[in-house]
């Protein structure tokens, strides 16, 4: 159905009342290509000054007077510090000074605290509690002079026996890391828990069937093309601080900065964030590092512009992590397939500190989504969190708040009781999920699923794919020994934090915003509190505008990253962008809408009952030669607006969102796996995404196929290993293996769309829903292929060793 | 101590003095100022300081400026005027081949030298010619559909579609 009026706002929540979309889930486009609004695949604004080599990213940055900075690390994983002798490094031509924690310290600047409240050194005063640790910076006139200067630090270390198991973390006796925290007697730092223990408990005591499952969700990392890097640039005699820095959130950073330096005098009216073209985020450039404070720290004593660029190893091996939970999955059901309960236990590895980048009241994120996409009623999840001395962490990787390891969860489990009861994982699924009609949906740990039609989506998967016919070859190929494998998920993203009943960072809630300015002639700048690191929102915020006001995309300016001049908002992660300050420009535009209809009815002369609407123009009814358009009514905002208005034509919207949103998707994966090798070819990979309405099908299709490719990464490349002394194995892209074009799959997309009811356009976010995804359907292929050799589970990345190895166990070979 | 050279950076001649440990792209960067090419990793891995050295596409952050005496360089900027693109930028906008746009000018420049060699390559031709470029974002589908969009408008036979393919 197609309705006039894109919105009604009976005071809040928003009522949606437009369907772009027909039954069959085809994209309409409701304003024409002229105006581009949402459906259109429009081609986007923002890719010209990439394309001609003229994006604007940190590193691109130079200052007049500007000094370099590189930073010492430290070789051991846990060692005291002796001395730091810095002489020789002063020596060096071109190095102006060499800082310390003691140097911090005299300015309480060598602590800070993490976004999970936790706290973290600047620099060690005494003691280094991880590989790569920051140690001491050198500030230089030149980037090579600041690397000599590095070289020349001469640190004297006494080297302690590192905790590096986070099981033997946590045994009794295990030595006590964090010795700056008074009175800490072990190395647990939280437990969190959800669902119902003793109603779980009992069930699984009268299941007929329960399965069981130890899965590590390996350490790996963002590997953002851009590493994190600032430039920062403190004026002694405004006292004022512009920070240019690689941040996905730079409004909540200028707050934490704030937090961090008032004491110094550095108060939040005097710091400017800029978050300039950013070279992919991923989660890593959430949280905020040493580096940044240190150079924050340099600026303000110098009165001297700072830049520090850290160099991929560095970034690999000291930034956050992510991952890095040992999960025990368990499923009750009945012999013929119906799931009645799930137990999840999680033990975190934190590393040194909890620097996850979390929701404060969400240690393990939104984890408890991982009951799943089925229908029943009984869950308990539990976890600890612990200390090693590995570095610290816990960001997204492409993820909303630690959903892909919920989903690797229940998705394996899934297959994995699919198997014991002998039927088919599609069917088993089919007849478990939840079914349409009864959403929204009360999650066994308490989550409204907004809307979901998760039959659909396995249905056109299985239909694209060809499951039957895969099945039946698969007979064939497995009666000659062949290795064949066929892995579905089926899963339910959670993204869009999120209410500030519930969400906030640090206090601030997780709310965005949208603020819309449209000049006299009718063109308009479009302003948010978010933060694109290649996601497209010049394009897609201009688009839900157009879609609105009818004012078309390419006359709409959006611009964000500045805290000087954008709205606040707490930025860009977890796909919150459309969810939240997606329906902010929606929310904002609607609101010209009404000023427009006032300024429409005094132009012509008619009271505003009688005026039509559609995006671009008011009309009279049953008289459309008597029409404004948008154009001319801003244009008499300004120049000709009825006595008692307020001029201009302007707005602005923080949005809270009453729900989370709950995209979904359906994936399949075919896999061959050469038996004496243990190589795994995957042959076709289908992904079916519903993230509700789509606002530009090229930039979704996009999305999809980038979270795909990093879903495959860490299912069977990526890891970050540590041996027994805490060194890091693969700390460089030599060994750390990042896909290429040649491990990425030809990835094959398309989607089925059950709108939000609760967002103003009916959009989920997708951006990270694929990572999300595509693991346990990897996985599951693989097993599924394995299966016949008594394999029923390999953890995560399954590279050829492993599978060779457990074919040689089983004798297969 | 310092030695002098001269490079050709995208048409024009350049005498400069550098230290002889310099690498060309930071040379490129900071003394040029042609920030278009992107520097990613340490170990000549990620692809994103691809330039063209004599035609040749290499990773500049490999290569010391004095080792460019003398020869010609092209750089993102080169490749076509800031009001018009060349088949591949058009090829990157008309497919979605970039999202965050960091490694997209080594993408092109590799792309330029794997087209010169092989101006029709297959798809699978095109992913082993460009595995020495990184990219973190867009899962490479659209940069291949690109790189086939330009070998397709460069040799006169039409373009495909560039709707997404998005059942």
């Amino acid at each position: 159905m197609i309705v006039d009026s894109p919105f009604t706002i009976d005071n809040s929540p928003i009522k949606i009342i437009y369907q772009l979309f027909n039954a069959n889930n085809m994209i309409q486009c409701k304003t024409s290509k002229a105006i581009s609004g949402m459906g259109h695949s429009m081609k986007r604004k923002e890719d010209a000054r990439f394309l001609h080599g003229k994006g604007n990213f940190v590193d691109d940055i130079k200052l007049p007077g500007m000094l370099y900075m590189d930073i010492v690390r430290s070789p051991y994983a846990y060692a005291k510090i002796k001395s730091i002798n810095i002489e020789e490094a002063m020596k060096v031509p071109g190095v102006a000074a060499v800082v310390t924690g003691k140097d911090l310290e005299k300015y309480g600047l060598h602590w800070m605290p993490t976004l999970m409240s936790d706290t973290q050194m600047v620099l060690p005063t005494d003691t280094v509690m991880y590989q790569s640790q920051e140690v001491a910076a050198v500030i230089a006139t030149s980037r090579y002079a600041a690397r000599d200067g590095r070289e020349a630090v001469k640190v004297e270390y006494e080297p302690m026996k590192p905790v590096i198991d986070p099981y033997k973390s946590l045994e009794p006796g295990a030595p006590v890391l964090r010795t700056d925290k008074p009175g800490k007697k072990d190395n647990h730092i939280w437990h969190w828990q959800a669902g119902d223990k003793e109603k779980t408990e009992k069930v699984f005591a009268e299941a007929d069937v329960v399965v069981k499952q130890q899965m590590y969700i390996p350490r790996i990392h963002v590997v953002s093309i851009e590493t994190c890097g600032c430039v920062a640039d403190y004026h002694k005699v405004n006292n004022h601080l512009t920070m240019y820095m690689t941040t996905q959130a730079p409004h909540a950073i200028r707050t934490v900065i704030a937090l961090v330096a008032g004491h110094v005098g550095l108060t939040e009216e005097k710091i400017r964030v800029i978050s300039p073209d950013i070279g992919g985020g991923f989660g890593g450039k959430v949280p905020v590092y040493p580096g940044y404070v240190i150079a924050i720290a340099v600026s303000f004593l110098t009165g001297a512009p700072v830049k520090w660029i850290e160099d991929r190893s560095e970034n690999l091996q000291a930034d956050s992590f992510a991952r890095d939970y040992h999960i025990t999955a368990e499923m009750a059901g009945t012999k013929d397939g119906k799931i009645q309960a799930t137990r999840f236990k999680i033990l975190a590895d934190h590393g040194y500190t909890d620097a996850a980048a979390n929701p404060s009241k969400f240690p393990v994120g939104l984890f408890s989504v991982g009951t799943g996409s089925y229908d029943y009623d009984t869950a308990f999840m539990e976890a600890d969190a612990v200390y090693t001395n590995k570095p610290p962490g816990g960001v997204a990787y492409r993820c909303s708040f630690r959903v892909t390891e919920a989903v690797q969860a229940i998705e394996r489990i899934t297959d994995i009781f699919a198997k014991k009861v002998g039927k088919d994982p599609a069917q088993l699924r089919m007849e478990n999920f939840i079914k349409k009609e009864d959403f929204p949906w009360k999650s066994p740990t308490g989550w409204i699923y907004d809307s979901g039609d998760y039959h659909a989506g396995l249905k056109k998967v299985m239909d694209v794919v060809g499951y039957d016919a895969l099945r039946k070859e698969q007979a064939e190929k497995r009666a000659r020994g062949e290795l064949m494998g066929i892995g579905l998920s089926t899963f339910t993203e959670i993204v869009g934090a999120g209410p500030s009943k519930d969400f906030d960072i640090l206090g601030i809630k997780m709310f965005d915003s949208a603020e819309i300015r449209v000049h006299p002639t009718g063109k308009a700048i479009a302003r948010f509190g978010t933060k694109s690191q290649g996601q497209g929102h010049e394009t897609t915020y201009a688009q839900i505008v157009a879609e609105v006001l009818g004012i078309p995309a390419e006359n709409i300016q959006v611009e964000e990253g500045d805290t000087d001049t954008a709205p606040y908002g707490l930025g860009t992660y977890a796909s919150r962008s459309t969810p939240t300050a997606g329906a902010a420009a929606a929310v904002a535009a609607k609101k010209l809408v009404d000023k427009a209809r006032k300024i429409a009815a005094y132009l012509l002369e008619v009271s505003e009952d009688d005026l039509e609407w559609e995006p671009g123009k008011f009309w009279v009814k049953g008289a459309p030669e008597k029409t404004k358009t948008i154009q001319e009514i801003v244009f008499a905002a300004y120049t000709n607006h009825p006595q008692g208005m307020e001029a201009g034509f302007e707005a602005t919207h923080y949005y809270d969102p009453p729900n989370l949103t709950f995209p979904s998707g359906a994936y399949i994966c075919i896999v061959d796996i050469d038996k004496e090798t243990g190589g795994i070819h995957v042959r076709r990979f289908v992904a079916i995404d519903d993230c509700g309405h789509i606002i530009n099908p090229m930039i979704v299709q996009g999305q999809v196929h980038g979270g795909l490719t990093q879903g495959i990464a860490p299912a069977m490349y990526e890891e970050l290993i540590y041996d027994d002394d805490g060194n890091i194995l693969n700390g460089t892209l030599m060994d750390y293996l990042v896909p290429t074009a040649v491990e990425s799959p030809k990835w094959e997309t398309g989607h089925t769309v059950t709108p939000s009811p609760h967002h103003p356009i009916g959009a989920k976010g997708v951006g990270e829903s694929p990572t999300v995804g595509a693991p346990p359907a990897i996985a599951n292929a693989i097993i599924d292929a394995l299966s016949p050799y008594g394999i029923t589970h390999l953890d995560i990345p399954i590279t050829p060793f492993k599978v060779w190895k457990a074919l040689k166990e089983k004798g297969a070979i | 101590m310092n030695k002098q050279i001269t490079v050709t950076v995208n048409g024009a001649q350049h005498t400069l003095e550098v230290e002889p440990r310099t690498l060309l792209v930071h040379l490129i960067r900071e003394t040029l100022n042609l920030t278009g090419t992107h520097i990613g990793c340490d170990t000549t891995s990620c692809g994103a300081c691809t330039i063209l050295l004599n035609g040749k596409s290499v990773k500049s952050c490999t290569v010391l400026a004095v080792q460019a005496n003398g020869k010609s360089i092209t750089t993102i900027e080169g490749v076509s005027t800031e009001v018009a693109m060349n088949p591949l930028q058009e090829g990157f906008k008309e497919n979605h081949g970039l999202h965050c746009g960091f490694c997209t000018p080594g993408m092109i420049m590799r792309a330029t030298e794997l087209l010169a060699d092989n101006p029709d390559p297959t798809e699978d031709e095109i992913r082993w010619g460009i595995s020495g470029n990184l990219c973190r974002c867009t899962g490479y589908n659209n940069i291949v559909k690109a790189i086939l969009y330009a070998s397709a408008k460069m040799r006169g036979v039409p373009t495909a579609s560039t709707e997404p393919e998005f059942v």
